[in-house]
C-alpha cells in the first residue's frame, strides 16, 4: 500500500467539518449544563467519550429524570456502530497495541469518512490528522458552551428544550439512506412514543433499539 | 460519585472500549454480513426514538406544544441544507418566540 497522504492532508481536509463539530460542541456544552451536568463534567465527557450523539443521548435521558443505567445503555447503543467501523479500519492501524488503541479513539464518523479511499481501504494518516482536529474542535466547543452557557438564562424561555430534538433530527437525517433505515427510524420513534406513558424515563429509547433486529432479515 | 460523574465515567469507558475493540483485538477480520446489517440500523432506530420522545414527551405523558414548531422549523432548515449549529439555533429561537407570543 502506498501512503501518499500526510497527517496534514487529513487536518486540512477536515476544516469545514471541524467548524461544524465545534458548533455542535458548543450546543452540547450548553445543553449538558442546562440538564444539570455543571460546567466541568461536559468537558471531561467530551474529552473521554468523543462521540457526539451518544453524549447528547446520555445527557437528555438524565435531564428527563432517567437512571444512570438507562442513560449509559442508550449512549452505548448509539456508539455500537464504532464496533464494525473500528474493524473496517483495523488492517490499516499498524504498530504496537497501545498505538493502535490511541489512534482508534480518533475514529469518529467524519474522520472515518474522510479516510475512506473509496475502494474499501483507509488512509491511517488522514484518519489521525482529521481526528485530532475534530477532537480539538469538539472539546474546545464543549468548553465554550458549558462555561459560557450560564449567561443564557432559563433553558425553556430560550427554547433550549426544542434544541435537543432538533439536534437528534439533524443527526438522523444523514442516516436515512435507503428504505430500511427509514423504516427503522419510524418504527423506533413509534415504539418509544407508545412506551413513554408506562416505562421509566430512558427505557423507551432502549426498547426502540430492538428494531435493528430486522437487519437480520435479508 | 453522583449520577452525573457516573454517567461520564461509564459512557467514556464503554465508548473507549468499543472504539478500541476492532483495531486492538480483531486485527482486520471482517464482521459477518448479518451482524453489520443489524448494527447499521441501530443509529436510525435510536435517533428516531430520541427525536420523538424529546419532541412529544413530558414525563409520562405525550403533549403537543411549542417544541413541535421548533422541530418543524429545524426540519425545514435541514431540508435547505443549513449547517448544524444554525439548525439548532433556529429550533430554539422558533420555540422561544412561539412560547412568548402564542
Amino acid at each position: 500500500m502506498i501512503e501518499t497522504k500526510s497527517y496534514r492532508d487529513g487536518a486540512r481536509a477536515v476544516g469545514p467539518f471541524a467548524i461544524a463539530v465545534a458548533g455542535f460542541g458548543i450546543s452540547f456544552g450548553v445543553l449538558a449544563r442546562a440538564a444539570g451536568f455543571g460546567w466541568l463534567a461536559p468537558i471531561v465527557m467530551s474529552a473521554t467519550t468523543f462521540a457526539g450523539s451518544a453524549q447528547f443521548a446520555a445527557v437528555s435521558v438524565i435531564g428527563d429524570g432517567g437512571t444512570v443505567a438507562t442513560a449509559v445503555t442508550a449512549a452505548l447503543l448509539l456508539n455500537a456502530r464504532y464496533g464494525p467501523i473500528g474493524v473496517s479500519v483495523a488492517p490499516y492501524l499498524t504498530g504496537r497495541a497501545w498505538w493502535r488503541f490511541v489512534r482508534a479513539q480518533l475514529v469518529v464518523d467524519e474522520s472515518w469518512a474522510l479516510a475512506a479511499q473509496g475502494d474499501g481501504r483507509f488512509d491511517p494518516r488522514v484518519l489521525v490528522g482529521a481526528g485530532l482536529v475534530l477532537y480539538c474542535g469538539w472539546v474546545g466547543g464543549t468548553a465554550i458552551g458549558s462555561i459560557g452557557g450560564e449567561a443564557l438564562g432559563d433553558p425553556a424561555t430560550i427554547g433550549l428544550d426544542a434544541a435537543f430534538p432538533a439536534l437528534f433530527l439533524a443527526l438522523l437525517v444523514p442516516q436515512l439512506k435507503g428504505r430500511r433505515r427509514l423504516q427503522a427510524a419510524v418504527l423506533g420513534a413509534s415504539i418509544a412514543l407508545a412506551l413513554t406513558p408506562f416505562a421509566p424515563a430512558g427505557v423507551p429509547i432502549i426498547a426502540a433499539a430492538v428494531v435493528c433486529l430486522m437487519g437480520l432479515r435479508k | 460519585m453522583n449520577a452525573t460523574w457516573l454517567v461520564v465515567v461509564l459512557v467514556g469507558a464503554g465508548t473507549i472500549a468499543i472504539k478500541a475493540a476492532g483495531p486492538v483485538l480483531l486485527g482486520g477480520r471482517p464482521l459477518p454480513a448479518r451482524f453489520t446489517g443489524v448494527v447499521e440500523l441501530l443509529a436510525p432506530a435510536v435517533l428516531g426514538a430520541l427525536v420523538a420522545v424529546q419532541t412529544f414527551g413530558a414525563g409520562h405523558t405525550l403533549v403537543v406544544d411549542e417544541r413541535l414548531i421548533g422541530v418543524a422549523a429545524a426540519g425545514i432548515a435541514l431540508w435547505r441544507k443549513a449547517p448544524l449549529l444554525m439548525v439548532v439555533v433556529i429550533a430554539a429561537a422558533t420555540t422561544a418566540i412561539a412560547r412568548a407570543f402564542l
